[in-house]
């Protein structure tokens, strides 16, 4: 096919028309994705990443596929599996690098590390570390644009363990009696750390724990990008419309461990593998494409070394910026700085 | 004498009061299946069965007043938070439900349990996973707290607190779960309430509790080397606090400086250091010093977390400024 062929082509997906350039910026940005992740392991065992460091290996259709569905001036939050879905999102990935790196040019200075990632001018609200705590945080965010009438919609994810949490339900009635244009979206990776869905969860169609708050549900396959964009698009449109918001339930796997320390010994090699090799988003849509004869097996396995070799120079270069300076340690603290706030060494005497 | 970790000597408390007292049981998230987030309830599923040792889901409020309600029914429930910062969603059980029980029943209803975690900082979890609670805990009547520094406090303390009549807070410190110590072989109880002289000295004391006492007793090392002798004192118990035993020791070095990893601002040193003063102004031959956290939330970077922990240099010059040699 020459080139020409190739621009006027795409693929139809459940009756949407993803033209060539947007395949390729998904499946680009999924791959970008999983070898970033892959890299901050490594850097994480060479102990240049401290701390808890939740990667997201299987998911990035979730993360692409979302913020291909979402508007920039959407507000998105999630929990401390944030590294996909802030790089999908188009923040600077040096700066997210950074950050995991404790480094002066940190997405948030350095100060927070793996799972406070941040980025106002993107409407990327977090990166929040408390299972559960982004969620009411949303529903303020929602509450806003319903106040303004901005036409903004927020997105607030939450894991398969977070939707247990108290505050979820009392979220979810409120944004139903107001209707606020929220999207609860369950990133249903199937565990909470090493705790099955089914071992915590009474109702484990997720989707359906809206239901007594008239909040409508959609599970989705979150291993397939072209649907998740497609579904999620819809939902967003949903939430938009002034209709009330709506919970979805993103079907998917983490193929690592909950964080760096965790052997997963909870499950079987044989689960993982029927994942990985059976559902993998990435090889899914590499699939699709060579099928519609709109790439090719060699030039996949190019764009591989070139994103590869993009992540390892991003690294270098976080790796080269120094630590924050020694007076970040006070600012921040709050927006006008107050009296009585305690100096450091205090003098005695 | 054994030589067991900090996270066996809790197992091993455990263990032992399940086996005496078949009222107890251990809930909490991952403390079964996986053995715990840290592997304190290490096998305890295998021992036990699954009626006495429960996963639940996700939900710190719900599972703390199901501990609540369930000591008020005669059960004596220990409450795992896989760490203290969690505990926070549960703070109305804890505070308003546990504390109160008794006091608002006229008597009626008792509420003997322990809610245990992991307190303290972690390293380079930054602000969420990162802070000092048992101030905010230790103003609470109606609760004790409890905060072992070494192995074998740990065990004869967390015994004592799963037998109390009343609600036991009971702070681990992350990062000496691996900390290895000689445990006594018969079985031992450390009543509540009683702190311990970790090393003797003449010239200055030094208050700290949990991870602290250690940084302590090694700045007491560094200061012997510069001259100065100084007595380490773990209250062990932070309410009730063995005040005589600080004010004893005050009255014998004249000199104090109170350490902990928490916020400055009514934290526990500002509370020591307040009873130093009333009851034992006459002895002090200088202000209490106190050695703290840096007042920030804490920061991920390598340099600044190192910054805003208390570190055991910080410790020596404030007892060389007390002494009058800085
Ligand atoms: C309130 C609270 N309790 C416990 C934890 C410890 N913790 C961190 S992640 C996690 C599991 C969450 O699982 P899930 O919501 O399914 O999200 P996933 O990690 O799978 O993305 C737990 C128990 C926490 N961070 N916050
Ligand atoms: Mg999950």
């Amino acid at each position: 096919m020459s080139a020409k062929q190739k621009q006027a082509a795409g693929i139809t997906h459940d009756g949407v028309f993803y033209p060539l350039e947007d395949l390729n910026a998904m499946h680009d940005s999924m791959l970008y994705i999983r070898r970033f992740e892959e890299k901050a392991g490594q850097l994480y065992g060479l102990k240049k990443i401290g701390g808890f460091c939740h990667l997201c290996n299987g998911q990035e259709a979730v993360c692409v596929g979302l913020h291909h569905a979402a508007d920039e001036k959407d507000y998105i939050l999630t929990s401390y599996r944030d590294h996909g879905h802030v790089l999908a999102r188009g923040s600077d990935p040096t700066a997210v690098m950074a950050e995991l790196l404790g480094r002066a040019g940190g997405i948030v200075k350095g100060k927070g590390g793996s799972m406070h990632m941040f980025d106002v001018e993107r409407n990327f609200v977090g990166g929040n570390g408390i299972v559960g705590e982004q969620v009411p945080v949303g529903l303020g965010l929602g509450f806003s644009s319903w106040y303004k009438d901005d036409g903004r919609v927020t997105i607030a994810i939450m894991g398969d363990g977070g939707i247990n949490q108290g505050a979820v339900y009392e979220s979810f009635n409120m944004a139903a009696l107001w209707k606020l244009p929220i999207v609860f979206m369950v990133e249903n990776n199937q565990y909470a750390m090493g705790t099955s869905l089914d071992r915590a969860s009474a109702e484990t169609h997720l989707f359906k724990r809206g239901i007594s708050f008239k909040i409508p549900g959609m599970q989705i396959d979150g291993m397939d990008v072209l649907e998740f964009d497609k579904k999620m698009g819809e939902a967003i449109a949903h939430a938009r419309s002034g209709e009330g918001p709506i919970l979805v339930e993103a079907i998917t796997y983490r193929y690592r461990g909950h964080s760096m320390s965790d052997p997963a010994t909870y499950r079987s090699r044989a689960e993982v593998d029927e994942w990985r090799s059976g559902r993998d988003p990435i090889a899914r849509l590499e699939a699709q494409m060579i099928e519609a004869g709109l790439a090719t097996e060699e030039e996949f396995k190019q764009r591989d070394k070139d994103i590869k070799k993009d992540v390892t120079a991003v690294a270098r270069a976080a790796e080269a910026q120094p630590e924050p300076d020694a007076s970040e340690l006070w600012t921040d603290v709050y927006t006008d700085p107050i009296e009585g706030a305690y100096p450091y060494p205090v003098k005695v005497g | 004498m054994s030589k067991i970790t900090y996270r066996e000597a809790l197992n091993q408390a455990m263990c032992e009061e399940m086996e005496r007292d078949d009222r107890v049981f251990l809930m909490g998230e991952e403390v079964a299946e996986y053995n715990g987030a840290y592997k304190v309830s290490q096998g305890m599923l295998d021992k036990f069965g699954p009626k006495r040792v429960i996963d639940t889901p996700i939900t710190e409020l719900g599972f703390a007043g199901l501990g609540v309600g369930a000591a008020m029914a005669g059960l004596r429930p220990i409450i795992e938070f896989m760490t203290w910062n969690f505990a926070i969603l549960a703070l109305d059980q804890i505070v308003n439900a546990a504390a109160k029980m008794k006091y608002m029943s006229g008597g009626q209803y008792s509420v003997p349990m322990v809610f245990r975690g992991a307190g303290g900082s972690a390293a380079r979890v930054g602000a969420q996973h990162s802070q000092s609670l048992e101030n905010w805990m230790a103003n609470v009547p109606g609760l004790k707290v409890v905060m072992p520094s070494n192995p074998a406090d740990a065990k004869g303390l967390l015994k004592a607190a799963i037998r109390d009549n009343d609600t036991v807070i009971f702070i681990e410190n992350e990062i000496n779960y691996g900390d290895v110590g000689e445990v006594p072989d018969e079985e031992y109880i450390i009543p509540l309430g009683k702190a311990d002289v970790k090393r003797t000295g003449s010239d200055v004391t030094l208050v700290a509790h949990s991870r602290m006492t250690g940084f302590a007793l090694e700045a007491a090392e560094e200061l012997a080397r510069q001259g100065i002798d100084a007595e380490v004192i773990d209250p062990r118990t932070i309410r009730p606090l063995d005040e005589n035993t600080i004010l004893a020791s005050v009255a014998k070095t004249n000199r104090a400086v109170v350490i902990e990893e928490g916020w400055r601002f009514a934290g526990i040193g500002a509370e020591i250091s307040a009873r130093i003063m009333e009851r034992g102004f006459d002895d002090l031959d200088a202000p209490v010093a106190r050695v703290t956290g840096k007042d920030v939330p804490m920061p991920y970077a390598a340099n600044l977390e190192a910054m805003a922990l208390p570190s055991v240099a910080e410790i020596v010059e404030a007892a060389r400024v007390v002494c009058g040699r800085a």
